[in-house]
């Protein structure tokens, strides 16, 4: 600048000052710097014009009709979104539920740069709010419209109800008084809510965002600790809700992991056939053959699984093989026994079948050598001639274990919907549209 | 920048105008308010103190707005039921002039906007709607407010008004406009709210404590 401006007497400084009750003398402080519209002596309760220098008396009370203390003093400073807030007034607002009085607490904050917010408090869960700067878009054609559109986001109504304010202390921007009533709309969208407030006609709207105990006494540097969160709060965040879509990522990254070994473990497996050979038995009255070895087959490679395969021609019948794999150099076994049976026929409903004419079973972990089978077979009594097939694969893929490892997969995320859905049913119980009951217990 | 020196006609105070297009002024020693005409300053009225200040701004508070920086050359005070506001006069680098509010410590940025079809007093109505440059605007709460006093450079004469009806309105976004009836014709104001930290004020008073 090209000229300096001359010095002048700077304006008075505002700032925090000391006045006392016109009620009871009591010292009052103002902390808002003009800025506030009533004031509450912390002594009388009396409600006081903050605009007027003789601070005159708003509203007074015959006794103080509730000495609830903030659990956040008036006077508290603490850093929120990076700005150093002060609590400088508290009231205590309830609704009326089916006779049951449901009350919280408000704080009001202010930084003389940065304006008002506020703090709420019900049972241990706490919202740091403040006044929307845009206009939320509802559906104006209905009295109670079901959702909100706020920059965006959509907001889910939770409740309507008629709030009462029924104590006060501290300043406060609008001239407040014990017993005023404002209608309250919830809507939420976790961890934030879009609260509509109707007073006197004129409708505000805010916004909030939910906040731990925790939270508010590290903000505040608060002694003890903070009261614990009963129950699940309206717009609280979902412990679940992140997990739930995290743990659906981790489950299709986990399957997708499982189907890329299944198919390269298939692509890996030899599936070489090493032995096959046919059998007869004659019809007749003996029920069971004397045992046979087969012809010597060689199995190669590193050790791994043995598919041996059966398919028999038995029809409304059955038939039973013992099986031993042997080692012909070490004389190791596997013994196992496998049944194959197949019925079918005509009844009122129709063809039926049951069973199966063919068979397989994986031995696991069959070192390279040579090898024979030892099979023993067994048939009913009375049977026809039966032909069966016995064929060995060296080296298979096995797809059961892949589906074991998916349903273990599937567990946790079973277990993380259900808490989560059973979160969301708690969250919305307490609303004006509670989700149908289950099961409904009720204490009389 | 070249500044249009004058005297003050009341006390022979140097004035000195930092906006070119300024059509009035406040005396900072005698407190007249000076109406330019050409280069002559009349005096048409005096500032009696105004009351203690709570606004953050003070004139000569610098800052920056949609890219381009500003300074607060001049305001007026209003007052109404629930307390003060401040229109914050600001000249702009590109030779444009702008308000700034401060309602409570919600910021806010306008322009005026000429040109349009603007109600009357007597029609308004909360809730109404209007549409102005392709935006809908719902008219929030309608203020009867009264001038306070004036400090500094306007872009008009302005002086000694008696109550004035502001109408508020809000968007879907933070676009708001403001409709001013302090004159015959009613005045448009449209801008949008602004976030304190945004603005990258300077100058800004110290608050003892803060």
């Amino acid at each position: 600048m090209s000229t300096n401006p001359p010095s002048l007497p700077p304006p008075p400084k505002p700032q925090a000052k000391a006045v006392n009750c016109p009620q009871c003398g009591a010292a009052i402080t103002l902390r808002a710097l003009g800025q506030a519209s009533a004031v509450v002596c912390e002594s009388c309760h009396a409600i006081l014009d903050a605009k007027d220098p003789q601070l005159q008396i708003l509203q007074k009370f015959e006794k103080i009709v509730s000495d609830e203390r903030p659990l956040i003093p008036l006077g508290s400073r603490g850093k929120l979104r990076g700005v150093d807030y002060e609590v400088i007034g508290f009231e205590r607002r309830s609704i009326k539920v089916d006779g049951i009085t449901y009350s919280w607490r408000e704080y009001l904050l202010f930084n003389p740069y940065k304006g008002f917010r506020y703090l709420s408090e019900y049972s241990g869960h706490w919202n740091d709010i403040s006044v929307c700067k845009a206009l939320p878009v509802v559906d104006s054609r209905m009295s109670i419209p079901s959702e909100a559109n706020y920059l965006g986001e959509i907001y889910r109504h939770f409740q309507t109800s008629d709030a009462n304010t029924d104590s006060v202390l501290g300043e406060f921007p609008w001239q407040v008084r014990v017993g005023e009533r404002a209608q309250v709309t919830d809507y939420v969208h976790p961890p934030r809510v879009l609260s509509r407030e109707v007073m006197a006609g004129e409708i505000t709207w805010s916004i909030g965002e939910y906040m731990t105990g925790h939270d508010i006494w590290t903000t505040f540097r608060l002694s003890g600790s903070p009261p614990e969160a009963i129950g699940v709060y309206e717009n609280q965040p979902s412990p679940f809700s992140e997990k739930f879509g995290g743990i659906w990522k981790t489950f299709a990254a986990f399957a997708l992991a499982l189907v890329i070994l299944m198919i390269v473990f298939d692509a890996m497996s030899k599936k070489e056939p090493v032995f096959s050979s046919s059998y007869q038995i004659a019809s007749g009255l003996s029920n069971g053959e004397a045992s046979f070895v087969t012809d010597v087959f060689e199995l190669t490679g590193r050790t791994s699984d043995v598919e041996v395969a059966t398919t028999a021609n038995v029809q409304n019948n059955w038939i039973y093989l013992n099986f031993a794999l042997i080692n012909q150099d070490t004389g190791q076994a596997w013994d196992f026994g496998r049944e194959i049976s197949y019925y079918s026929g005509y009844d009122s409903d129709g063809s039926w079948s049951e069973g199966s004419r063919h068979d397989a079973v994986v031995v696991p972990s069959v070192p390279a050598g040579k090898y024979y089978l030892r099979i023993e077979p067994e048939v009913a009594p009375l049977h026809p001639y039966i032909s069966y097939n016995v064929s060995v694969k060296r080296d298979v893929p096995v797809f059961s274990f892949y589906g074991l490892a998916f349903l273990a997969l599937l567990i946790p995320v079973i277990i993380v919907t259900w808490r989560s859905a059973s979160f969301e049913r708690s969250r919305w119980s307490e609303s004006d549209h509670p989700p149908t009951p289950i099961i409904r217990t009720e204490n009389s | 920048m070249t500044q249009p020196v004058a005297t003050c006609p009341n006390c022979g105070a140097k004035i000195v105008f930092k906006w070119s297009s300024s059509v009035q002024t406040v005396c900072d020693f005698c407190k007249s308010v000076l109406v330019r005409t050409d280069l002559d300053l009349t005096k048409i009225g005096q500032v009696a103190d105004l009351p203690p200040d709570i606004s953050p701004i003070q004139l000569n508070t610098e800052g920056i707005y949609n890219k381009k920086a500003f300074v607060v050359i001049g305001r007026i005070l209003y007052e109404y039921e629930q307390g003060g506001w401040n229109e914050w006069h600001l000249m702009l680098n590109d030779g444009t002039s702008g308000w700034l509010s401060d309602a409570q410590e919600e910021y806010a940025v306008s322009f005026l906007a000429s040109g349009q079809k603007l109600p009357a007093a007597a029609q308004l109505q909360p809730q109404q709607q209007f549409s102005w440059n392709g935006v809908t605007y719902t008219l929030s709460v309608i203020t009867d407010a009264h001038f306070r006093g004036v400090q500094g450079e306007l872009p008009f004469k302005f002086w000694d008004k008696g109550n004035i009806t502001f109408a508020d309105l809000r968007t879907e976004s933070k676009k708001f406009a403001t409709l001013d009836y302090s004159d015959e014709q009613p005045a448009l104001y449209l801008g949008e709210f602004v976030e304190f930290e945004d603005l990258k004020l300077k100058n800004l008073r110290n608050f003892e404590g803060w």
